[in-house]
């Protein structure tokens, strides 16, 4: 027998100690991962005794719903690009200036940090049903307010034109804290010298913010858009909880593409065709995810 | 900039933040107020209840599964952020500490999990909880419920840039002292590392807290719903009921509230340092 080398016998423990972790990720995620292409191959319904393979059937399909204007799939897609393309810079914008004037103020900054905190880590589900009561007709406080200034009451949850903004403004609110906060943290970064000698320079409030904050900020914009754009693009409890039934409606104006997996998935158990579209999902959030490395490795170079 | 320059910026800033602020917090002021609603006024549009009763709340507590929704909750929660602070913390350590063949191709591994969105897991999960390789279904049990969180790659990357922290010349001295490896991880590496796993246990335990699509699906016995599932399932059937909803939204959400209010300043800094989300 040879003698265990420290060497050797530190390998030895660094496999033991990973060796539970391992199997984790094998068994938890990157075989459920390889399963869910495989799935997306099949006609794939757990209540049937065999799963009947179809190649690139789902796929197929996937194509041709998206091709079409009035489907649900076209709908549930078009709607997240949407709940994205708006609500990513709605929210950035308004965090983006909570934070410069949060740096801006001296004191009650831990108390006005916390405001915006609070929506964040409080449930999504139940703040969406508050929501849903804000948005009713007659006693939701939002149709108070509306007739407290002699407007006309909207319909808000109820139009197929207001749902979407009404739902996307509930999630702008909810997730404004975590990206004022991200920023704060940027800003604090900035050293101070930079903006006295702008304004020795003449600079102005806006050139210094120009020239000086955005740019030196650009790699918290950069994660933010990324973070947030791939947090819009799953929205799934809101809509569930604010359409009636969950449906996505009224009309599939407010149906997300997590949604439609859902139904797909475990009501319809058309599972097959939701693999397809995790898939499909999936590749979405790579590309923005390769997008962004690319921006980031730009950005120090 | 001077004094004189700045005032108007401040003061334009105090009156739109405390704006922006009152917005954050009059949903949930409403969200009380109503909770406090006899099931008369509710139609009515004043903001504060006319008759206050707590009735609601004896209807939510002693009427509904609500406190076993709490319970459950508690359970997953505390069982993934207890096993997420061991392993996560475990492999982190290995990933900063150790050289060992293949140690480049098992991170990349664990990497490239963190691209993948739940969203495309579930669907395989639920097949695997059905038929599961170990025991009966995982369906309405705690370990299903929680099996997917029970070790997470971003709180492995988190711990790997904290144990790298961790001077190795402490760790070869505790080892010429007879240490065993693990004593070293223990007793060594925990320690110095104990604000990052403050951190990561409270995301976890907010992030779980929260979690509703994989228990939605994985729950469907009454008494086996988490929190958020329950809630869901309550509002849905209490229908019109927008008084029982609005207390049953209160006890899920003040309980979170002060907790925040209690330690905000390590969570904020927390995810200013971290960026994780709960």
């Amino acid at each position: 027998m040879f003698q265990l080398t420290l060497a050797r016998k530190k390998i030895l423990w660094a496999y033991l100690f990973l060796a539970i972790p391992l199997i984790f990720f094998l068994y938890i995620r990157i075989y459920p991962t390889l399963f869910a292409f495989e799935m997306s191959l099949y006609d794939w319904n757990p209540l049937a005794e065999e799963q009947e393979y179809i190649g690139t059937e789902n796929y197929e399909r996937l194509a041709t719903e998206l091709n079409n204007p009035r489907s649900v799939t076209r709908a549930a897609f078009s709607n997240t690009i949407v709940y994205v393309v708006l609500g990513v810079p709605i929210q950035l914008s308004i965090a983006l200036l909570v934070a410069l004037m949060l740096n801006e103020i001296g004191r009650l900054t831990m108390l006005y940090r916390l405001l915006f905190f609070l929506p964040f880590v409080t449930s999504t589900i139940s703040i969406a049903w508050v929501f849903r009561a804000l948005y009713q007709p007659q006693f939701g406080f939002l149709n108070v307010l509306l007739t407290l200034f002699s407007l006309p009451q909207q319909p808000f949850l109820k139009s197929p034109t207001q749902a979407l903004p009404s739902i996307l403004a509930m999630i702008i609110w909810q997730g404004l804290g975590f990206a004022v906060i991200i920023f704060l943290a940027g800003v604090k970064q900035i050293p101070r010298d930079y903006y006295e000698a702008a304004t020795v320079d003449g600079a102005n409030r806006w050139q210094s913010f120009r020239r000086i904050t955005l740019p030196l900020l650009n790699p918290s914009i950069v994660y933010l858009i990324v973070l947030q754009s791939i947090s819009f693009l799953r929205t799934f409890a809101p809509v569930l909880a604010m359409t009636t039934q969950g449906d996505g409606g009224p009309l599939n104006s407010t149906t997300t593409v997590v949604l439609r997996i859902y139904r797909e998935a475990f009501q319809r158990f058309d599972m097959g065709f939701a693999a397809a579209q995790t898939v499909f999902l999936f590749a979405i959030i790579l590309v923005v995810t390769i997008v962004q490395m690319r921006l980031t490795t730009r950005a120090t170079d | 900039m001077s004094r004189a320059a700045a005032w108007p910026y401040k003061t334009f800033s105090y009156l739109m933040l405390t704006l922006i602020g009152l917005t954050m917090i009059v949903p949930f002021a409403w969200m009380i107020a109503t909770s406090f609603k006899p099931a008369t006024e509710i139609l009515r549009p004043n903001f504060f209840p006319v008759a206050p009763t707590i009735a609601n709340y004896e209807t939510v507590l002693f009427d509904t599964a609500l406190p076993r929704w709490y319970w459950n909750s508690i359970v997953v929660a505390v069982m993934s952020t207890v096993s997420v602070a061991f392993f996560d913390s475990l492999a982190g350590y290995v990933f900063a500490k150790y050289q060992f063949p293949g140690k480049r191709i098992i991170f990349i591994l664990f990497l490239s999990s963190l691209m993948v969105p739940t969203e495309m897991l579930i669907i395989p999960w639920y097949i695997m909880s059905v038929h599961p390789i170990v025991g009966s279904s995982w369906v309405d049990t705690y370990w299903g419920i929680a099996f997917p969180g029970l070790i997470t790659a971003a709180g492995v990357f988190l711990m790997r840039q904290f144990m790298q922290g961790v001077p190795n010349e402490l760790l070869d001295a505790a080892r010429m002292d007879g240490v065993s490896e693990f004593g070293l991880f223990w007793r060594i590496a925990i320690p110095l590392a104990l604000p990052a796993v403050g951190a990561l246990c409270i995301f976890n335990f907010l992030g779980n807290w929260n979690a509703f699509i994989w228990p939605l699906i994985i729950t469907s016995a009454r008494d086996m719903m988490t929190l958020p599932v329950g809630i869901q399932f309550f509002s849905t059937e209490a229908g019109a009921d927008w008084h029982l909803i609005m207390t049953g939204a209160t006890l899920s959400v003040v309980p979170l509230l002060l907790i925040v209010i209690f330690f905000q300043r390590y969570i904020i800094d927390g995810i200013a340092l971290t960026g994780i989300k709960g």
